[in-house]
């Protein structure tokens, strides 16, 4: 079971992708920094809202999960280097295992990520899913 | 720098379902302490290694259980944590203790008690050694990372999924040789490749399994040392450091630039190069672990794990045996005790002691990781 506060302080980031931004080296940071590690005390921290769109640059299929993911196992995980220079990790969806390749283009959506049990906190968040050319 | 190695002790690792953690320290201590052949009162401090008492079986404040039931207070006991690097972590405080000239002898401990929880709990807390919020709360797990960080060595540097599965083949094979190990029997490529898949493309017989076990070793300065014994092992060189604690912040996935860092640290304290280690303890929780750790450390080039592998370097009788004692992999991974499990081996091969395993060295070298690569500790032993 989470904590309520722990929640609802990552909401921005979790739900809009609000990253920061270093004013004084133009670095782009998500997960959100408030301390730009390359500049440390020159530091100028703003936020920093990202576009959502990236590439894979490593992914699994996770099959044996931890408690609060047992339900949605198998599922894919990747690490996703997006157009502004950070990189994430993510669950992708909308995609099978045998789809996944390196270097394929992503974007964010707005998904469920896992529930507290069946009376705690429900979080929401960014998954991934693959950019589709009709 | 000269830390010598008076005595070493370890349980059985395994699923050791009728042992308590207490008990599990006590017996690793008890041994380390007779085969230094010292006394209780000749003891400065404690040091001890443990992820996680307080997620495993609800103890905090490890220091002063392991100081009570051990039979050593007042003796002041600290525990030392970075998750899968504790054990070796605590190794470093002892030396720096010595070395310090503030302590003469010091007992180093390393102990976890993993099965009391069930198995989707344990994947829970492993992945605490990950970032929560960032990688573990988002469904992140432990072998995950692993299994990205292999799909990207394989990408980038061709390595193929056989030559994974020959680390935990040889692991395998050394462990038969060692009775304190959690699996003591033989695998084969076809059976890694049929096993369970956990995290793609990592299956069962790739990871390191949910172990209890406790290590133990009696250091003292060299001055100190020479009261008790004529010729120690010597611990040369001590090195650490620090990575992103995610995965995605890294600059390249597809290398361990802690272990890179650790070991240019160690090397120099040693003031040896690799080319001089003979025999080696690598952190292998994945095989893919044991890749980046013998490219890391610089035993081969970078993207050559997995060929050098195949083709025998790391194998008992060739250049560099890795992991005779069966590593992670085979012998067990009872968390915070594998880096002190792992200066035990080390030190049983430099002495001679390592019996059926036996390999001829000189000098020894100890790796240990904390979560997928945030810490890294690397020691250097020497007759």
């Amino acid at each position: 079971m989470s904590s309520i506060p722990r929640f609802w302080r990552n909401i921005k980031s979790r739900y809009n992708l609000v990253g920061t931004k270093c004013l004084n080296c133009n670095r782009v940071y998500f997960p959100p920094r408030n301390l730009c590690p390359k500049c440390r005390r020159e530091s100028k921290i703003v936020e920093h809202k990202l576009e959502g769109k990236g590439i894979v640059l490593t992914y699994t299929t996770i099959h044996v999960s931890p408690e609060d993911f047992g339900k949605q196992a198998p599922y894919i995980m990747a690490i996703v280097k997006l157009d502004e220079g950070p990189k994430l990790t993510t669950q992708i969806v909308n995609c099978s295992p045998e789809e996944m390749k390196i270097g394929m283009k992503v974007e964010a959506v707005f998904r469920k990520i896992k529930e507290d049990g069946s009376s705690g906190i429900i979080h929401y968040g960014y998954k991934f899913q693959p950019i589709r050319t009709a | 720098m000269k830390v010598a190695v008076l005595g070493v002790g370890l349980t059985k690792f395994g699923e050791l379902w009728e042992t308590s953690f207490t008990e599990l320290f006590v017996e690793a201590g008890t041994k380390a302490i007779e085969n230094a052949n010292i006394d209780g009162k000749d003891i400065d401090a404690i040091f001890v290694g443990n992820m996680s008492g307080g997620r495993f079986i609800d103890q905090e404040h490890i220091s002063s259980l392991i100081a009570d039931y051990a039979g050593l207070t007042p003796i002041p006991s600290t525990r030392v944590e970075a998750a899968c690097a504790s054990g070796g972590l605590a190794i470093r405080h002892a030396i720096m203790g010595i070395e310090s000239g503030f302590y003469d002898i010091v007992v180093v401990g390393g102990v976890e008690k993993m099965t009391d929880v069930l198995t989707e709990r344990t994947t829970q807390i492993l992945a605490t050694a990950a970032e929560q919020e960032w990688e573990a709360n988002l469904g992140m797990t432990f072998p995950g990372l692993y299994a990205m960080m292999a799909r990207r060595h394989m990408h980038e540097y061709g390595t193929t999924r056989e030559q994974l599965a020959l680390v935990s083949v040889k692991n395998h094979r050394n462990a038969v040789n060692n009775p304190y190990a959690q699996f003591r029997f033989e695998i084969t490529v076809e059976d890694v490749l049929n096993s369970t898949v956990v995290a793609e493309p990592l299956r069962l017989l790739d990871c390191s399994p949910i172990t209890d076990g406790a290590a133990c070793l009696v250091l003292a300065s060299e001055k100190k040392a020479k009261e008790f014994v004529d010729n120690p092992v010597y611990i040369i060189g001590s090195g650490q450091a620090s990575s992103t604690i995610s995965l995605h912040g890294r600059e390249n996935i597809a290398i361990m630039d802690a272990t890179i860092n650790a070991a240019k640290e160690a090397y120099k304290r040693a003031g040896i190069e690799a080319k001089q280690i003979e025999v080696a303890e690598v952190h292998d929780c994945f095989t893919i672990a044991e890749i980046l750790a013998i490219e890391g450390l610089g035993f081969v080039k970078i993207g050559k794990g997995g060929k050098a592998t195949e083709e025998g370097l790391t194998e008992i009788g060739g250049k560099i045996p890795v992991n005779t004692s069966g590593g992670l992999k085979a012998k067990g991974h009872p968390v915070g005790a594998t880096g002190v499990a792992q200066a035990v081996e080390i030190t049983l091969q430099l002495r001679g002691e390592a019996e059926k395993r036996q390999v001829n060295a000189d000098i020894g070298l100890t790796h240990n990781v904390g979560g997928s690569g945030g810490t890294a500790v690397v020691h250097i032993f020497s007759k």
